[in-house]
Formats: structure tokens, sequence, C-alpha cells
């Protein structure tokens, strides 16, 4: 057990926790019994954006261990694509061992370095939620341990309720040791995509709206620009696309598969290095890139799904203020939501590098899981910009009162009036998660500042 | 719990009447700040200094707790006292001091044990109240207001000088002895500043208004500071002064 200073993916609001790296149950239940009142929260690899997997003053399991020298902890059947996976396990590692063999994980967010415990917990959503849904809906149970020490098995009918609010549930329901997941066949580890460039954020909704063609595609997301003004207002670069068939990958192995990282972030970085000047410059690059013309390739399963992954802790970019990704939903037909947050945006010369948009299929039954039906925009803020609070608060405000929410994986500073009124089954799942930690021993930065946990009951 | 854009949840100030740190609340406060303790001799005069940002923050919760900050002993049990309030201490602001300029010490020299209550035994009694929570919480910002007076002490406040320097060589070494912790303190030494404490009395050289501290602290707190100097000119101006033979110091018209 080691003092360390822990902070999300985006490099603000540190802390200090005793931080232990075990995923042996009974070291977990000794690290439990042993917990003093600031509680205990599990650790993956630390790729949510904001405090959700750190516990100032607590314990923070880490539960990842990619150098376990008896190799990466999953079964995969290679009949029923069922994989058995221990909750440390990345979707990187499993990607590694399952692609080769003609399977894919059912859903990947935009990096392939999160654990199978934080993709359950934050309900992690990709590309094709609007046709597949989350993370969330692919697993088929999993191995909890409660914070009595006792180890259930929770699955759809099994304990459903239990189920489904450790089902974005932040980790605050219990320590997540395995779980299995139905993978997804594919023919190739190649995918193919159509880009086309289009010209104001009308064209980008009409492209992507729901009664369009946009439910061909299992994958789908729209990169925009959040700094043009006028007549390209909103503009963006729109891929969509499905895994290729083998026929139309010129290889004899065609799921051979391999990711690399390409180059690394420099360990040092001036604050305001990215800015709206520097972005500006980035997205008129990447707006000219793109084909003008709709285009039809085959794209690598890396440079598709996980493109910055391919620099090795790109989140040092911003300096050391750190940033923040602001993630939010509103309901379909408030795209007029929409282009207000990215004017508002905009007229306060905040500029994002990658920003991205979404349309989301249904929600699932997990109370705190945050897709629901609409439009989800995403963008990154350096940190440090001045009067962001405010800004921030007033756009939380346009975003609520549409009927919309924000990402707890992502958020580091909604208040708790937000989750409250984004959230309309917080209480129940509070209940829940009242019945299965009723001693209050899961804590995390994010629960408390969002006060998803009462103060200690015991 | 701060938040990811700077902002403190629940934020403490001792000598909820000085205006030095009623200037700090107005540049801290923003949307996302919960609660507010202000712990201060006087409530009612601590509720009526606060008014504007209750006004301008409808969801603030503002708390007041009563204390006699020349009383070091009973200052131990103050911290308890807030946290019960509001839990987590986010930031903690120290802004209580006594200057009694024109006291004649030579006539009335026990008047002093009062005032190095106030500016220096209570103050260290009450940052390590402090420094010890923010331990436990595995975070935690200190912000203690110094002056350069203590930078090198001087006649005509002797005193005052002497218990400024002493409590801000404590706090940077507290800071020092918080390294690994979460906790910190950022020490704040102004000049002169023209408030009601020093209403009347001539200005110094690089005087300064209670904002302009404020400003200065906000960018402190932000940066993760050790020291900040409010103007910043007097860091270079004192590394100067400090440094004079006593005789050219003692000649100084300061």
């Amino acid at each position: 057990m080691s003092k360390q200073r822990l902070s999300g993916w985006g490099r603000t609001a540190w802390t200090v926790a005793d931080v232990v790296t075990t995923n042996e149950p009974d070291q977990i239940r000794q690290l439990i019994s042993g917990a003093g009142e600031r509680g205990v929260i599990a650790r993956g690899l630390g790729r949510s954006y904001g405090a959700a997997a750190q516990n100032a003053g607590g314990t923070v399991i880490e539960m990842a261990n990619e150098s376990d020298p008896l190799g990466i902890d999953a079964v995969l059947d290679p009949v029923s694509g069922l994989l058995d996976v221990a909750a440390g396990v990345s979707l990187d590692s499993i990607l590694r061992m399952c692609v080769p063999r003609g399977w894919f994980v059912p859903v990947t967010p935009g990096t392939r370095f999160v654990t199978v415990g934080g993709a359950i917990s934050s309900d992690v959503h990709g590309k094709n939620h609007h046709l597949d849904g989350s993370f969330g809906q692919h697993v088929l149970s999993i191995t909890l341990m409660l914070a009595s020490g006792e180890i259930v098995e929770l699955s759809p009918t099994e304990k459903p309720a239990w189920f489904w609010a450790t089902v974005g549930g932040m980790g605050l329901t219990g320590i997540i040791l395995r779980a299995s997941i139905a993978m997804l066949p594919i023919e190739s580890a190649k995918v193919r995509v159509e880009t086309e460039r289009l010209g104001n954020f009308d064209a980008v909704c009409e492209a992507m709206a729901s009664d369009g063609a946009d439910d061909d595609y299992r994958y789908s997301v729209c990169w925009v620009d959040l700094l043009a003004t006028g007549a390209n207002m909103g503009r963006g670069v729109l891929t969509r696309g499905d895994h290729a068939k083998a026929s139309e990958v010129d290889s004899d192995d065609p799921c051979a598969y391999d990711p690399r990282l390409n180059v690394s972030a420099p360990g040092w970085v001036p604050n305001g290095l990215l800015n709206k000047f520097s972005i500006k410059v980035f997205n008129e690059a990447w707006y000219r890139k793109a084909p003008s013309k709709r285009h039809v390739g085959l794209e690598s399963i890396p440079a598709f799904f996980h493109p910055l992954d391919g620099v090795n802790k790109w989140n040092r970019l911003y300096g050391n203020q750190g940033f923040i990704q602001y993630q939010f939903i509103v309901p379909l037909d408030r795209t007029d939501v929409l282009r207000k947050v990215i004017e508002t945006f905009s007229a306060a010369g905040v500029g994002s590098f990658l920003a991205v948009l979404k349309r989301m299929g249904l929600q699932n039954l997990a109370p705190m899981s945050f897709p629901t039906e609409g439009w989800t925009l995403t963008l990154d803020i350096a940190a440090g910009i001045k009067g962001l609070a405010e800004l921030l608060s007033k756009v939380d405000t346009m975003v609520l009162d549409a009927g919309g929410r924000h990402y707890l994986a992502k958020d580091s500073h909604v208040s708790p009036v937000a989750v409250h009124r984004g959230y309309p089954r917080l209480d129940e799942w509070m209940e829940t998660q009242h019945q299965m930690d009723p001693h209050g021993i899961w804590r995390s930065d994010l629960a408390r500042r969002l006060g998803l946990i009462e103060p200690r009951r015991s | 719990m701060k938040n990811g854009v700077g902002v403190a949840q629940n934020i403490v100030l001792f000598g909820g009447t000085s205006e030095i740190g009623q200037a700090i609340l107005k540049r801290v406060v923003k949307p996302g700040v919960a609660h507010l303790v202000l712990v201060s001799r006087d409530i009612e005069a601590a509720a009526e200094a606060s008014q504007g940002l209750m006004d301008e923050y409808s969801d603030l919760e503002v708390h007041h707790v009563r204390y006699d900050a020349s009383d070091s002993e009973s200052i131990v049990h103050v911290v308890d006292e807030v946290v019960a309030a509001v839990g987590d201490i986010d930031v903690a602001i120290l802004a209580q001091g006594v200057l009694n300029e024109g006291h004649d010490y030579f006539e009335n020299p026990a008047g002093l044990v009062s005032m190095a209550n106030v500016n220096f035994t209570g103050k260290m009694v009450l940052m390590y109240s402090l420094a010890a929570r923010m331990r436990t919480q595995g975070y935690g910002k200190i912000v203690l207001l110094s002056s350069v007076a203590g930078e090198r002490v001087r006649k005509g406040n002797p005193a005052y000088g002497a218990t400024k320097a002493g409590i801000d060589g404590f706090a940077l070494a507290l800071d020092h002895e918080l390294v690994g912790s979460g906790a910190s303190v950022l020490v704040v030494r102004p000049g002169f500043v023209t408030t009601k404490m020093t209403a009347g009395m001539s200005k110094a050289p690089f005087s300064t208004d209670a904002d302009s501290v404020a400003k200065i602290v906000e960018k402190g707190i932000s940066s993760n500071s050790k020291v900040v100097w409010a103007p910043g000119v007097l860091q270079w101006m004192f590394l100067v002064l400090k440094n004079l033979p006593i005789a050219i110091w003692r000649r100084l018209p300061l």
C-alpha cells in the first residue's frame, strides 16, 4: 500500500489515496474490512476523465494488471463467442486475443485502454450505439464482490436490479471481479468506412437522422468543427461503416491484427499549446483532409475506432492544468439546443480539439446508464480557460432544460442538482446501492462531489 | 470536493468580516460552490459582508461559526465545528489578524499577548488542525494571509511584523511537511492594502487594494503556487530590502 496522487485522464482535481494493486479476492476482502471512513473504490486504467476512480484520503484498488506473467485472464468459447474475462483485463488485450480468432468486442469506446470492469461501471458506448446499445447490454453475467466481502453472481435474470445498478453504477455497488461478454463475430480485422464532408450543421443532423440511411451502418459518428462560424457553422466529417467481409480484404490472413502505438506525447507541454488558434488551424486541416466527395475505403481497427490511442499519453498535450471532456445528450428533437451549445462555446472562443457528434439509440434498463435516444456531443476543453466554470454552468442549464443529461464517466464539473435533474431514476438507484452497500464502503471523489452516496451511514 | 475546473465545493473563511477575505470570496465563489462557512467573532457583521454573494448565488449555503481568534486554546474545536457543518474542507482562507497600529507597548506590554494569539499562536493551532483534517481528506488548500511586514521586521510596529514573520515561516515549513499528503498551503504576502484596517495610515509605496490581492490569490490557488506577492513587484523589492546592511536599512524612509 502506498500513498499516491491520482487524477482521471483529464489530469485535473488530483487527490491522494492509499493505492493497492491486486485482483485477489482475499486481499480485496481484507482491504474492505480494514477500510477507514474514507472508504474504497476500484480503479482500472484511469481512462475516465474526471474523478470516478479516485478516492481522496481513502483506499483505491488498482485492478488492471497487464503484466500478469500468466497471460490474459480470459477464456473465449470459439463456438458461441462467449468471453469469460477478469475485470482488470483491458479491451486492448481482449482485441489482441480475439480479433485474430474472428471475434470483436461488442462495444468499444474511443480508446481500447479501458478495463472490462471500467467499461461495465461506466456502461460505455461506441459508434454502434444507435443499433447495438451500450456495453452493459452485451454482458451476460457479472461476478461482484459486495462490501460485506460476499461474492455474488449477477445477470439480467439473476438479481436483475443489482445487475442493472452495477451497469453504469460507477463502481459504487461493489468490485467487479469477472464478467462474461457476448463477442461479435467478424470476418476480417478491417473496417469498410465511408467518409463524407458535410458543410454545415444542418447537413450533419440530416445525414445522421434516425429516419435516414444512418441505421444501415453499424458504426456512425461525426467529427464537428466547433470553431467554424457563419455558413460553415457546425461543419463536420461523417464516418460510417461496418466490419469488412473476408472477401473484401485482399489478404491470406484477413483477421491479422497489429495495433501499434505510434508516438508518445512529450513529458512536458506548456499550458495553452492547444488554444483556439492552434485548434482552428488543426480543424481546418482535418476538414480539408477529408475527401470532398463521399469516399469508401478500408481502415484498420485502431485507425477507425481508436485514433487517439495512436498517441501514447495524449492527455498531456493540454499541459499541467489538464482538460475536461464535456459530454451531454439531448432528445432527438432538440437539435436546436445542440446548435445553441455550439454557438455558445464558439462565441466564448472555446475551441475543442475533436468534437464528436453521435445519434444514440434506445436507453437500456440501467438507471444510471448515460445513453438515451438522442444526440450526444462530446468535446475536450482545456481546464485553465478563464471563466470556464461560469460558461459550463450556463451550458449545463441549457442541456438540463432540454431534458438532457451529462455522462458521469467524463464528468468533472457538474453540480449534484444536475445529476438529480438529468437522471430521474437516481433515487431508485441510490436505494439499490444502499441495499448492496448498507455501510457506505464504496466511495469516490466523483460520488462525493455529486452526492451519489450518502455520508457514511455506519 | 473540488472539481475539474478549479471550483472548490466547500470554502471556509476565518476572519469572516475581513475585507481582503471577503474580496477573495468574491473571486473564488463561482457556480459549483455549495457551502461557504464564515468563521468570525461577529456573525451579524460577517452575514452582512457576504450578503452580496448570497444574492448572486441562490444555491450557495452560508454557514456561520462563532469564534474568538485570540483564544488559541479553544480554537482547536473550531475545525471540528466546520467539518460537522459541511464535511470536507476544500479551501480554508485565514484572514483574521490585528494590526494595533499606534499601540504603545512600552506602556502596555501585556497587550502583546492577545495580538500574538490572534496573529501567531492561534493561527498555528488552527493551521495544524486544518492540516490534520486535510491530510485525512487526501486534499485541501490552506490560504494564509501573511504580509511583507514579516519579510524584514521594522520599527513602528515590530510586534505585528514579528508575528507575520513567525507565521509566514511556519506556514512554508508546514507546507513542506504536507508534501505527498494532497494538502498544501499558499502563503500570500500583500504589501500595504487600503482597507478599514489601514484607514488613516499613510500609504506605503506600491500600495494595493483588496480586489487586486484577491485576483493574485485566485491565480495562486489555481496554479498551485507556494507563495504569492501582491503586487508581484514586491517580491523583487524585498529581495533587495532584505539583504541591505542594517545601517542602510535603518536609514530608509519606510
